[in-house]
């Protein structure tokens, strides 16, 4: 077989689609263990946060490969949610997919879309603004500056809201994803159901964390 | 039973179709559906209308002949059931019923709930099979030790009927379940193993060349396949395409 067909091959597109997914949890976890530091120490959130500003590795590494991972996550999920439409051109009149499907697993595009509009919000509120400040404008280190960024983001209502429904999202998201990116890396045996279940629980802690320290700081500045 | 209708009429691939309503009376309970479909016909036939296409062949659950998307459901609400075996005690005196026939880019509808599933022929024929000599001295298969686990298996994945069900209920016209039911049931035995990974890669090549969705692990092809094909499958054959790309 030609390496092109290779290449585009659906399954081999869902394998690329679990495994950047599966990447992204992982960085879910440092980056909710990282805000949660937030809610017990103001000094340690702030060092935390300089080293990870500041460390090259991260910067200059760790970062291109995340914004890759993000990109390609989302665009091959726009790519497969067209060719699954384009799959079917003529719909049914009635269709019942709550029959037999979860909403989360029919509506993946749905909550990556939330998800996709919130990190624009995210990149808005601290990502450009931390890139302008490093490298833009060229300011001095200033280590003790993060916890305090954190806090006046969100002492706005609205935006404390926002992130907190689109952390909703998130878990939604992942409830589907996790188990959904163990099938398509063709994982179906006796540790199968346990790791689901992990998934599962994942998917309502992690988002459930970042609701909290969220509603957190609101509440508490 | 009285009941309202609501049938997809196409008069043929061209035809743009449309939804008509017919309404039924006298339908007894213990009538599968397609015997509903039978009566509704007879009494078209009798007032000079066209009747209703619709596939059917052994109408004992065995064929896969009869497809049909019944109220928003591959062969209707019954679980487990080809459309044949739906019995019209699964519905309510004073119901309508929509009735479509199976919708994907690789099932083209040839005439009303008539729909060309040929596509799937095409992926058996590029690698759903092993190669044996048959010029006589064909090897009893039973000669050959396997293990039971993988027998049963390897059998579970051959009750595929091939109906479409997974393909007409998947939000992506995916047709994963039936593909690797049809590499698993070999991939599991000795005699498929020879010929896996070109099995594998041609099948797989066929399915995408054919148009069906990508498989998104929504579960719902397992739920609806009358045959009650496992999603184990799909994994399997995930594993197995992973390393024949490696080796191919």
């Amino acid at each position: 077989m030609a390496q092109s067909a290779l290449l585009n091959a659906s399954i081999l597109k869902k394998v690329a689609m679990a495994l950047s997914g599966l990447f992204l949890i992982t960085f879910l976890a440092l980056h909710v263990s990282l805000n949660l530091i937030s809610v017990f120490s103001e000094n340690v959130f702030n060092e935390a946060s300089h080293f990870m500003g500041y460390n090259p590795l991260i910067q200059f590494v760790m970062q291109p490969v995340l914004a890759f991972g993000v990109i390609f996550h989302f665009v091959m999920g726009f790519v497969l949610t067209i060719q699954n439409r384009n799959a079917r051109p003529i719909g049914y009149a009635k269709y019942n997919g709550a029959a037999n499907a979860s909403w989360t697993s029919r509506n993946m595009i749905i909550s990556g879309l939330v998800i996709l509009a919130f990190l624009g919000l995210h990149f808005y509120d601290f990502w450009f603004p931390e890139i302008g400040y490093k490298y833009v404008a060229g300011t001095a280190p200033d280590a003790t500056r993060y916890y305090g960024e954190l806090v006046h983001k969100f002492h706005d209502p609205i935006r404390t809201g926002l992130y907190c429904v689109s952390f909703i999202l998130l878990g939604l998201h992942l409830w589907h994803g996790f188990s959904s990116s163990l099938q398509s890396m063709g994982m179906h045996n006796k540790y199968s159901r346990f790791l689901s279940k992990v998934g599962y629980g994942y998917a309502v802690v992690v988002p459930a964390l970042f609701v909290i320290i969220a509603l957190f700081h609101h509440f508490n500045n | 039973m009285k009941l309202t209708l609501k049938i997809w009429r196409q008069k043929n691939a061209q035809d743009k179709g449309a939804i008509v309503e017919y309404p039924i009376d006298g339908i007894e309970p213990d009538m599968s559906f397609l015997e509903m479909l039978d009566v509704l016909n007879d009494q078209l036939i009798n007032k000079g209308d066209e009747p209703v296409a619709f596939d059917h062949d052994c109408r004992e659950g065995i064929c896969g002949m009869c497809s049909l998307f019944i109220n928003g459901e591959a062969h209707g609400p019954d679980r487990g059931v080809t459309t044949c075996q739906l019995h019209m005690r699964m519905f309510k005196d004073g119901d309508t019923i929509f009735i479509e026939p199976f919708r994907a880019k690789a099932f083209p509808v040839i005439k009303d709930l008539v729909v060309d599933r040929s596509s799937f022929d095409r992926i058996q024929h590029a690698g759903g099979f092993i190669s044996v000599n048959t010029s006589g001295n064909t090897i009893d298969a039973n000669t050959i030790p396997i293990d039971k686990h993988d027998a049963d298996k390897a059998f579970d994945a051959a009750a595929c009927i091939g109906c479409g069900a997974c393909v007409a209920t998947c939000k992506n016209s995916s047709a994963m379940l039936f593909v690797s039911a049809k590499v698993s049931q070999y991939a599991l035995l000795p005699q498929g193993k020879v010929e896996a990974v070109d099995r594998v890669l041609n099948m797989v090549h066929q399915m995408d060349l054919e148009g069906f969705g990508n498989c998104t692990n929504t579960g719902a092809c397992e739920i609806e396949c009358p045959k009650g094909i496992s999603l184990e499958n799909i994994a399997r054959m995930n594993r197995e395409y992973l390393a024949a790309s490696l080796k191919g």
